[in-house]
């Protein structure tokens, strides 16, 4: 039986992890290559690197990062953060990448999504949606989370799969850092609504929150950054208590 | 030598990454010579199945690669294209395994994503494996079940997770890319 998939986080600036990061058993906690082996070592199913770097001067150091990580760890990641083009992606699945996931490069030219899954197969291709429900409605944000767009969530859902995209990874900026767990019924509207799958994203806090996704929703898996590195729900514990909870997991 | 055969498909970086962090040297060639003097050749793929043949015609790796005596193991497009024909793009493959290669049916969830466990383990790719343990699947084409399925998988249908005839072994999941019960895969057939 397929798995539903458990995927840590890792924001990336200047080619080292950010967010307070206190795991006593590594020696530099933003090292992110050191921080993934970890992560594989607990039962992590995928990584996402999302990098915040500002400048494109540093972008050189992201594909050197790219490539240490892929000749360490031995399970699929994805890349994200700033990818505009066919030629930023080119670097960084040569560098190693499994997948790369766009946002609002993907919303100012959804083309992009195209090219990149006739290039390299739509497998590669994640597309990043952040979505805020506002006046009744769940929109599509882009530069961040800064901006809103008119687009209806599942409509850009709907339009990335058409594309050509070959996963969703959904993020509700409601839940987003709250805790009080993910956005249930726009994640389940958006996994009714395509057919690849789509990752649930914001909101994570406890182990129960993640048991509510699986069963509640279609989602494939599930994404979550600050209880990872604080530690606060070790990736074991987690994939046991899914475990006794009837949730499949590896 | 372990001769990793470079076509136009993705992916070659991280079985190149996992065969070195096993410890066996490697190439990554399309030159006829290294590749027939190789100790063992592997087949990847990420891609799509007609460029790749065609591709694999046009430098005449095609029959270089069923002349081939020395164990050779295909991975995920790699295994679709040492079958006889695959629906993607229409297309005549190598023909090494009995089977034909099919689109998964719509209206599920595809690709198939993620970690799988297998079932009907046969032969020397799957010592110390169990059925409980999971591999990373990513593909939307499937190989049907046939006399040289090693390995099956269930997802929508059951179908070949693994195929071996003679020298010729494939997977359809990415052992590079499955974490430490994928190394025991890669590590059980760079020792064959």
């Amino acid at each position: 039986m397929l798995k539903k998939r458990i995927i840590p986080c890792l924001d990336i600036k200047d080619g080292r992890t950010v967010k307070g990061i206190n795991f006593i058993d590594i020696r530099d906690a933003g090292d992110a290559v050191e921080l993934a082996k970890k992560y594989v070592k607990e039962g992590a199913d995928e990584l996402v690197f999302l990098d915040i770097t500002a400048t494109n001067e540093k972008r050189k150091t992201l594909s050197e990062l790219v490539g240490k990580i892929a000749s360490e760890i031995d399970i699929p990641f994805t890349v994200g953060g700033g990818i505009n083009s066919l030629q930023d992606v080119s670097v960084i699945i040569k560098a190693g990448a499994d997948k790369v996931s766009v946002n609002t490069s993907a919303v100012k030219s959804p083309g992009l999504i195209t090219e990149i899954s006739k290039q390299y197969g739509s497998q590669c291709v994640v597309v990043a949606i952040d979505t805020k429900f506002v006046n009744n409605e769940w929109i599509v944000y882009v530069n961040g989370g800064k901006l809103a767009t008119s687009i209806k969530t599942v409509d850009w859902a709907k339009q990335v799969e058409k594309y050509g995209a070959g996963e969703i990874l959904l993020t509700s900026m409601n839940n987003d850092g709250t805790k009080n767990g993910f956005a249930l019924d726009i994640t389940n509207a958006v996994c009714q609504n395509v057919n690849i799958p789509v990752i649930a994203s914001g909101g994570a806090g406890t182990m129960e929150h993640f048991k509510e996704v699986f069963q509640k929703t279609l989602a494939s898996g599930a994404l979550a950054a600050s209880i990872f590195h604080f530690g606060e729900i070790p990736i074991p514990v987690l994939k046991n208590y899914l475990k006794t909870e009837k949730i499949p997991v590896r | 030598m372990i001769a990793i055969i470079k076509y136009n498909a993705g992916n070659i970086k991280s079985v190149e990454n996992a065969v070195k962090r096993l410890g066996y040297n490697c190439i990554v060639t399309d030159d006829a010579e290294q590749i027939k003097s190789a100790d063992k050749i592997i087949f990847p793929g990420v891609g799509e199945a007609s460029s790749a043949m065609n591709c694999l015609k046009n430098t005449r790796l095609d029959e270089l690669i069923k002349s081939l005596k020395q164990p050779v193991l295909g991975i995920c497009l790699g295994q679709q294209l040492m079958c006889k024909y695959s629906e993607e793009g229409n297309t005549n493959c190598l023909g090494i395994f009995e089977t034909t290669v099919k689109k998964f049916p719509p209206m599920e969830i595809v690709p198939h994503m993620g970690w799988n466990n297998l079932g009907s383990l046969k032969g020397n790719l799957f010592k110390g494996i169990s059925d409980n343990d999971n591999f990373y699947f990513v593909h939307s084409y499937f190989s049907e079940i046939c006399e040289d399925t090693a390995a099956t998988c269930n997802y929508i249908l059951t179908f070949s997770a693994s195929l071996q005839r003679e020298n010729f072994y494939a997977t359809q999941f990415h052992p590079e890319k499955s974490a430490a019960i994928g190394q025991i895969v890669l590590k059980n057939f760079l020792s064959l």
